[in-house]
């Protein structure tokens, strides 16, 4: 498994580089610098202009651009941010635990919320129960977050005043106390539910599926026959197989623990990896956009690679090797 | 005492057992009243083709046919004196895999596929006995190695799919007879094994019937496997039981012209035949099926005018030998006649 692990590590060597050089061609792409957004151009020297782009060389054949950005990244030189004068890796590192938390405690509904459904529908298909968690799951998936987030600000915040509508803690408090961490729940757990219904949806419904499919196999009778009684065959013979496709929705969680999301966190200006991809973006601060996205592919990969390996630790037929 | 009682009472006796599948709003029947005893230590074979209700039968004596395909509509079920038809599924849950277990054709997918053999074999000790870990381990390995496992101490920790075909059916007979259980049913327990493999387990299933004196139902379509192990034979055309016999009368004097067909199909090695003999046409569907008369007239080469129209009933031609057919007299009852 060690000589797998390594094998898929060194194979996304190459996957990285094709992906670093169309990060780096869209990033040259899109229209305008990093001083349309920072400077008024009609209001500065236009010689000033072509001077600080030579002197950062944006003027250098492309080919050259290229060289100088990876080989620093590689290094572990991601660059300064445009937009806030500080190094991009600093940057990450101070909106990376925001975004973890909101994600870990979105997946952890979504995972309560699906398991419990998921194995009630899939024990009762077709019943009113079945019936109810599908409608209410689709019309989960329907709602599209910026829909169900300006809703849950509007109902909670505005109008009962239960919950704060925007940031990731009361800053007035001091870190690392009770009231502090009190606080950073109180302002994830809306961003957490809205993210969290958004998937519970298929993962409801994937696990229920697989489950009815499941209690038809030979191996459900096998156990009836030995008179194991009929919950146990739920909860341990079909639950065992059902969770092993659910590994591949996983590997996509990793991801998204990480990345954030984009919509979510800027509706409730959640001081996050996805606002901040997202005002990248609009400020055209390409240092952040370009380490967010290799960022977010590098995760990609480390997510396949980790339900990859997770395969074969449920399932006793896929060997690594 | 008790004993010599128990000797008297067949260990299992159907009743008029009926199971049916709804389609389109109409219940047909997949077993039609079907009536049989089962004797202590005894190995009855019930044969006939794909798609007669061997299966279905098995299912409905545990109770194990699969939620909304096919239900019980009548009949009893007395097992051990005691009529178990009527149960919940908590008191069948002690009655399954404890007095009676059951094996199945794919020993392929009868195995769940991602635990170990030994936690299979241990859950249906677990199931019925308050044992610890340790010890239902201990028996499990006995329980491998008496089905010719010889490699037991490490079987116990794979997977299902580590094992062969063969292999595989040796632990489910394992988990069968787990419990000392007075009745197995063995529903095709060699099809979808290689012919060397089978011979193994019919060989294996008789010695584990005479090592823990059980009854065994055997479910086959092969002619052969009865001959060679069964006491009794039981042959079922179309949901029915045809006819019925000790193993020796029904090869010497098959009287069914069901049976007859059956018994011309298997090739001889001492007759020299152009043609393997088979029966023209296939089991009638159960919306097919037809209400009066002989339900094998319309493939029967003996058919008269008559079998439309009559529906024989099961009886006993001679001793010991019962059919079901209206070229015998016995099968032609006032009872016969009132039903058309």
């Amino acid at each position: 498994m060690l000589k797998y692990t390594l094998r898929r590590i060194l194979g996304m060597i190459p996957m990285l580089f094709l992906i670093s050089v169309v990060v780096f061609t869209l990033a040259l792409a899109m229209p305008g610098d990093p001083f349309s957004g920072e400077i008024d151009p009609n209001n500065t020297d236009p010689e000033y202009i072509e001077e600080m782009r030579e002197k950062l060389g944006l003027n250098d054949p492309i080919h050259v651009q290229y060289g100088r950005w990876i080989t620093n990244f590689v290094q572990g030189d991601f660059g300064k941010s445009t937009r806030y004068k500080m190094p991009v890796s600093d940057l990450i590192a101070e909106r990376m635990p925001n975004t973890i938390f909101l994600g870990v405690t979105s997946l952890a509904i979504t995972y309560i919320l699906a398991f419990a459904m998921g194995m009630y529908a899939g024990r009762r298909p077709y019943t009113p129960g079945d019936h109810f968690i599908g409608g209410f799951n689709y019309f989960g998936l329907a709602i599209p977050s910026y829909i169900a987030g300006v809703f849950a600000i509007y109902l909670f915040s505005f109008q009962l005043g239960w919950i704060p509508f925007q940031g990731s803690v009361d800053i007035t408090l001091e870190k690392g106390t009770l009231d502090y961490w009190i606080s950073k729940i109180h302002h994830v757990i809306t961003p957490a539910i809205v993210l969290g219904l958004l998937s519970t949806a298929s993962y409801t419904q994937f696990l229920r599926n697989d489950i009815i499919e499941n209690s038809r196999k030979d191996f459900v009778r096998t156990a009836r026959a030995k008179g194991t009684p009929e919950r146990k065959i739920y909860n341990v013979h079909i639950l065992r197989n059902s969770v092993i496709p659910l590994i591949t929705f996983l590997g996509f969680d990793i991801v998204t623990l990480v990345n954030g999301a984009i919509i979510t966190e800027a509706i409730f200006t959640y001081p996050g990896i996805g606002q901040l991809f997202l005002s990248s973006v609009t400020n055209q601060d390409y240092p952040v956009l370009m380490t967010l996205t290799m960022m977010f592919s590098f995760l990609v990969l480390l997510g396949n690679l980790i339900a990859d390996i997770l395969y074969g630790v449920v399932d006793p037929r896929i060997r690594l090797d | 005492m008790n004993k010599d009682l128990d000797k008297k009472v067949p260990l299992l006796e159907v009743r008029d057992l009926e199971t049916a599948f709804k389609i389109d709003g109409q219940y047909h029947n997949a077993v039609d009243k079907v009536s049989f005893t089962v004797d202590r230590g005894k190995i009855v074979g019930v044969v006939g083709e794909s798609g007669c209700g061997k299966s279905v039968m098995s299912l409905s004596i545990m109770k194990l046919l699969p939620k909304g395909a096919g239900e019980i509509l009548g009949g009893e079920v007395i097992f051990d004196g005691k009529n178990i038809e009527h149960l919940s599924e908590k008191e069948m849950n002690k009655i399954r895999g404890k007095d009676i277990s059951m094996i199945f054709q794919e020993p392929m997918t009868s195995l769940n596929p991602v635990f170990t053999i030994g936690y299979q074999i241990e859950e249906v000790l677990h199931n019925h006995f308050n044992i610890s870990k340790q010890d239902a381990r201990n028996q499990s390995i006995k329980l491998l190695k008496s089905v010719g496992i010889s490699r037991a101490e490490q079987v116990v920790n794979e997977y299902p799919h580590q094992l062969s075909g063969g292999m595989r059916q040796r632990v489910m007979i394992a988990m069968a007879i787990a419990c000392q259980p007075k009745l197995l049913i063995a529903d095709e327990p060699t099809t979808a094994l290689d012919v060397t493999v089978q011979a193994q387990i019919l060989d294996l299933l008789k010695d584990v019937q005479s090592v823990n004196d059980m009854a065994i139902i055997l479910i086959t379509h092969d002619l052969g496997v009865v001959a060679e192990i069964c006491d009794e034979v039981i042959v079922m055309y179309a949901g029915e039981i045809v006819e019925r016999s000790d193993v020796r009368s029904l090869f010497k004097n098959p009287k069914h012209p069901y049976t007859q067909q059956l018994m011309n199909s298997i090739p001889k090695l001492d007759a020299e035949e152009e043609k393997l003999g088979s029966i023209k046409g296939i089991v009638p569907s159960l919306k097919e099926m037809p209400r009066v008369g002989c339900k094998f007239a319309n493939r029967c080469p003996k058919a008269m005018p008559e079998c439309t129209e009559i529906t024989p009933v099961l009886a006993e031609d001679e001793k010991g030998h019962e059919v079901s057919c209206l070229l015998f007299e016995a099968s032609k009852t006032e009872e016969g006649t009132k039903i058309t």
